[in-house]
């Protein structure tokens, strides 16, 4: 239940880039989040709009991509996408996968902004 | 107005990561061996700790320990009984420990420097959800189950099992009252962390100890190479 701590530092995050545009508005921010990041991706996006409140986020989207485990399998020579997190078998071979490729990102991927034009 | 699309592909837990960048830094500059123990409250961490922490030193190397609760230095004082110097850390109502958390509490250690220790312990928050997304620096994560939680834990928390990097099955003294099906809790393991060392183990009776104390040594060793 670390999810409230979490989006803070997103909002935080993305207040912090907002610098460079002054007076955009944030319409949505795109989160990537492996399926052993250990977070609850409704949980995320509950927690959003508290943390969002009174900042320059708020009235925005999240939007989270949840990424599925991806493993390297070395008999097989290829990464291989695992159906779920109960077994860290390839799914093609059977044989045990010990090396991760992809499964923990917790990461801001993009923002989608409203920028003021400069006048000319 | 102007729509527009910024990359950022940063971290959520960037800050953490540094910090933790750091400590670890640090702990390879003093040459010690850092270990993170994470389970559910009432796996018996402390009671394992505590014999591992009076192994160590009749073998004469240096301990010492960081532990986290929400409340209380119950622990501390608990795990003080073997000798070693320890430090509580109470995060109120944080659900796990994290790096900065752990830089402040080694900053001013009264009497302990990183420098003078073969092996620091962090005793996590009771909780196998939170305390995986934080790294602390450590060398070895460490997952622990009691023969009473039931075998298929591991499936419950595949995030914590698959990110440790050894296994310690603790209260073996009372696996059989519990119908502890031991080959099960293997397999389960297995499925969710191949190849990863497990240490079956009683703090009670001191079964397993030797062996896990043979593996820290062990351990300590690959280091200072």
């Amino acid at each position: 239940m670390h999810e409230l701590s979490l989006i803070t530092s997103v909002v935080e995050s993305v207040t912090e880039s907002l610098a460079a545009y002054p007076g955009a508005r944030v319409i949505e921010v795109r989160l990537r989040v492996g399926a052993l990041a250990s977070v609850v991706q409704e949980s995320l996006e509950f927690c959003y709009g508290i943390a969002a409140e009174g900042t320059p986020l708020e009235g925005s989207r999240l939007v989270v991509k949840m990424l599925p485990v991806v493993m390297h399998c070395v008999p097989c020579g290829q990464d291989v996408e695992l159906q779920g997190v109960q077994s860290f078998r390839c799914p093609r071979c059977d044989g045990p996968c010990s090396e991760m490729r992809q499964g923990r990102e917790l990461e801001i991927d993009s923002i989608e902004i409203d920028e003021v034009e400069e006048k000319k | 107005m102007t729509t527009r699309i910024v990359e950022l592909r940063r971290g959520i837990l960037k800050k953490n990561d540094e910090l933790a960048a750091g400590l670890r830094a640090n702990y390879a500059a003093a040459g010690v061996l850092v270990l993170n123990l994470v389970s559910s409250p009432g796996t018996g961490k402390t009671a394992f700790l505590e014999r591992t922490l009076r192994g160590l030193r009749e073998r004469g190397a240096r301990v010492a320990a960081l532990v986290g609760d929400l409340e209380t230095d119950n622990d501390a004082r608990r795990l003080a009984s073997s000798g070693a110097p320890v430090r509580q850390i109470n995060t109120h109502g944080i659900c796990h420990l994290d790096a900065e958390m752990i830089g402040k509490h080694l900053d001013g250690w009264e009497g302990v420097r990183l420098e003078q220790l073969d092996y620091l312990f962090i005793e996590n928050v009771g909780n196998l959800v939170c305390p995986s997304s934080y790294d602390l620096g450590e060398k070895i994560r460490v997952a622990l189950l009691s023969v009473t939680e039931g075998e298929d834990k591991p499936l419950k928390y595949p995030t914590m099992f698959n990110s440790a990097d050894a296994a310690v099955i603790t209260k073996m003294d009372i696996a059989e009252p519990c119908d502890f099906d031991r080959e099960l809790a293997l397999k389960n393991i297995n499925e969710i962390r191949p190849g990863m060392r497990i240490f079956e183990t009683s703090a009670k009776t001191g079964t397993g100890m030797e062996e896990w104390l043979g593996y820290l040594e062990e351990q300590r060793a690959l280091r200072s190479h």
